[in-house]
């Protein structure tokens, strides 16, 4: 019996002597339920292999996952070591400390001079210009279009286009141009539309497709040293390029009136649109012929050019940050420090991650490997995010209340609504005491 | 204990005494008042509090006592209005509907013919779907580029979901189609119990089909039809799911989309707390203006 009792306890020190050890080799990563989520858990696989550390990488569908990280920060959970957040939670996050300050880490592991500036400054920095960084570039993103290749190559399209426009059909370079072949293919009798367009109001869909015509006619959200809008948001330039927008949409298939990623990659796959917007991080999809029968007939663009020849897209993307409440801090210091190596970097390119490391960006091997990574390095240089503080989601509604009816339903002047947003955005601001 | 054992096992000992008033205290009545006020009641009083602060839940800063300053700014929001008006509108389209449909097919149910029992219960299939399954199947159902509601009614293109004008009358539709059978199932309920001898006087007396179901049928099954309203407006008053799953359009932003993003997107949780307090009250309010015309069809 004594002997019997000695080798139970022994058997539960044992257990508990495990247990312990196998949860200080274990990390889990956040992120939303998409490809590069999967292509990160084949990525993180090959660092169980080196360390011994299994690192599990959890999704959740798009629209919950801003609900659900900041459910679990705001009762300051333990469940994720490390997450892969949008670049507008930075202050919201960062304020209410829910990530590690990684300023630090940053500067020791010269991060600043490993990665492309445009990532760090906005998936990293908070607040801007500040010095102070809470995550590392992760998934470098952007908006850029693909195109049917097969309809602008085709010899009866391009001459009818030459007759009526009086220039050569080809991928725009401008917004003009962009407005013109939209028209040009919308032949809603032959069930065909000239675009596809982000119109989704439910998150940041509306906001995202709109900074695309915004930024690049020359206009800005507004000024974030001092938060001023009033001027800015409802600028000449800014009206001209929600008119250009709005515009867009009368050229977009029917029922176009809730579409992001998932819809705008369908109006291809489907034959819906000739030109379609998308994050480029939806384009591996676009090449892959069995979810795209046109894939081999499918080209990609960089974002065109405004009236005055500027040219910038919508950021998308993530940085991957520490949580304050994790239990294994130590061992999430040391991935980060496995994970911004270049040829783990190089890796993470290879498996279909879009990295953010300047010397893979900037290789011939990586713009050469597949055929929207030359448009997706020449975009990730020319890019402008919505605002990364705290209030950026009551900042997000305010735009969908007032963009959205204006584009889907061509409600107002674009100078009535953007005077609107200017004012809704100025109370927010001064309700949580910024621009004085 | 010994009482529970004695329902289990009727020849114990325990079972000839039966429980006593304690015993069904402490094993029914104290856990269910406990687990009321853990989960509804303490919340209850916890967000009214909230409701008066400026408290975020997304951040450390405590929360600030405002008074009604959030009261105010949600009565004096213009948004807030047009999403209470578009509720409004959708509470009395999807319930009228459902009336309408669901106490038509139970007239028509009420009465004997081949498979009554298996077309009841297929009838009664989509209230047993989720919501969320609902809305998206519906979405498919009303596409403009492959749906097949456009191709079987030759409407073409036609778009019940990106019309502004269009579509909180399409998910109204779909709500009629998912909730007409609970309205059915508590009319049956009420038609199967008016007595049957009401009709042969009646039928002695020669009095139209009009005559009977306005002067019979219809006051006898009030009550219960009374009942039902209730609870669907309740339930029109509160949609969320399907709403939200089938269009994203200002115009079918209901005002629990509009309580969802304040409290989950934008985490403005001591104005959220206010909303769903004003909404509380406006759902009290008619529910007891239902209940008064309740009393009375059953006083008569």
């Amino acid at each position: 019996m004594r002997n019997m009792t000695k080798g139970l306890a022994a058997g539960l020190g044992l257990l508990l002597w495990s247990s312990t050890s196998v949860q200080a080799q274990e990390l889990t990563i956040f992120w939303a339920e998409w490809d590069p989520a999967n292509y990160l858990q084949e990525l993180v696989n090959q660092y169980e292999a080196e360390t011994g550390v299994k690192v599990t990488v959890e999704t959740t569908p798009w629209s919950d996952f801003q609900t659900k990280a900041f459910t679990e920060f705001n009762a300051q959970g333990s469940a994720y070591d490390l997450i892969v957040g949008d670049s507008q939670w930075l202050g919201a996050a960062s304020e209410a400390g829910h990530y590690v300050d990684l300023t630090q880490f940053v500067l020791d592991n010269k991060v600043l001079d490993s990665m492309a500036p445009a990532t760090v400054k906005f998936y990293s920095e908070y607040p801007g210009n500040s010095g102070k960084y809470w995550s590392i570039p992760a998934e470098g993103d952007a908006v850029g279009w693909s195109y049917r290749k097969d309809w602008f190559e085709d010899p009866a399209e391009m001459a009818a286009f030459k007759a009526k426009y009086g220039y050569d059909l080809a991928p725009p370079a401008t917004w003009a141009q962009l407005r013109d072949i939209a028209e040009f293919f919308h032949r809603p009798d032959q069930g065909r539309a000239g675009v596809a367009i982000y119109t989704d109001n439910s998150y940041d869909a509306m906001a995202m497709g709109f900074e695309n015509a915004l930024f690049s006619f020359g206009g800005e959200l507004g000024d974030p040293a001092t938060y001023q809008v009033e001027g800015i948001i409802n600028s000449d330039k800014a009206v001209a390029a929600l008119d250009a927008y709005r515009e867009l949409y009368t050229f977009t298939p029917p029922g176009w009136a809730k579409t992001f990623f998932v819809e705008n990659n369908q109006a291809i796959t489907e034959n819906l649109a000739a030109m379609s917007m998308n994050y480029f991080a939806f384009f591996p999809a676009l090449v892959n012929e069995s979810s795209n029968p046109n894939a081999k007939v499918t080209g990609f663009f960089a974002n065109p050019a405004g009236p005055d020849g500027d040219q910038y897209a919508a950021l998308g993307g993530q940085g991957i940050s520490i949580v304050s409440y994790s239990q294994n801090q130590e061992e999430a210091f040391k991935f980060l420090q496995w994970f911004i190596k270049d040829d783990v970097q190089k890796k993470w390119a290879e498996l279909g991650g879009y990295t953010c490391n300047k010397a893979v960006l900037e290789s011939a091997e990586f713009q050469n490997a597949t055929p929207y990574n030359k448009a997706f390095y020449d975009t990730m240089f020319k890019v402008k995010d919505f605002w990364a503080v705290p209030e950026y989601a009551e900042l997000l509604t305010a735009l969908n209340q007032r963009v959205y009816p204006a584009v889907v339903a061509g409600e107002g002047t674009s100078k009535e609504v953007l005077d609107a947003l200017a004012a809704d955005w100025k109370a927010i601001f001064a309700k949580y005491g910024r621009g004085g | 204990m010994a009482e529970l054992i004695a329902r289990l096992d009727p020849k114990s000992r325990a079972a000839s005494r039966g429980l006593s008033d304690l015993a069904i205290r402490n094993l029914f009545v104290i856990p269910t008042i406990a687990f009321l006020i853990i989960f509804n009641i303490f919340p209850l009083i916890y967000s009214l509090g909230y409701s008066f602060t400026d408290f975020r839940a997304s951040s450390k800063a405590p929360a600030n006592f405002v008074g009604l300053q959030n009261y105010r700014d949600l009565l004096a929001d213009p948004f807030i209005w047009t999403n209470f008006t578009i509720t409004a509108k959708y509470v009395v389209v999807s319930v009228t509907g459902q009336v309408l449909v669901g106490f038509g097919l139970a007239l028509l149910l009420n009465r004997t013919f081949p498979f009554k029992g298996l077309i009841t219960t297929l009838l009664m299939l989509p209230m047993m779907l989720s919501m969320a399954v609902v809305g998206l199947f519906w979405k498919l159902l009303y596409d403009p580029n492959f749906g097949i509601i456009n191709y079987a009614l030759g409407l073409g293109s036609f778009e019940w979901l990106s019309d502004p004008g269009i579509a909180l009358y399409a998910v109204a539709l779909t709500d009629i189609w998912m909730w007409s059978p609970f309205v059915m199932l508590l009319s049956l309920a009420g038609l199967s119990a008016v007595p049957k001898h009401l009709y042969e006087a009646a039928s002695i007396d020669r009095a139209g089909p009009f005559y009977v179901f306005f002067r019979i049928t219809l006051p006898l099954v009030a009550p219960i039809l009374l009942i039902a309203i209730i609870f669907r407006t309740m339930e029109a008053f509160k949609t969320f799911d399907l709403a939200f799953v089938m269009t994203s359009q200002p115009t079918t932003e209901l005002i629990s989309i509009r309580l969802y993003k304040m409290a989950f997107q934008e985490w403005q949780t001591g104005k959220s707390c206010a909303l769903a307090y004003i909404v509380l009250i406006m759902v009290l309010t008619i529910t007891n203006i239902y209940v008064k015309y309740l009393n009375r069809a059953k006083e008569r």
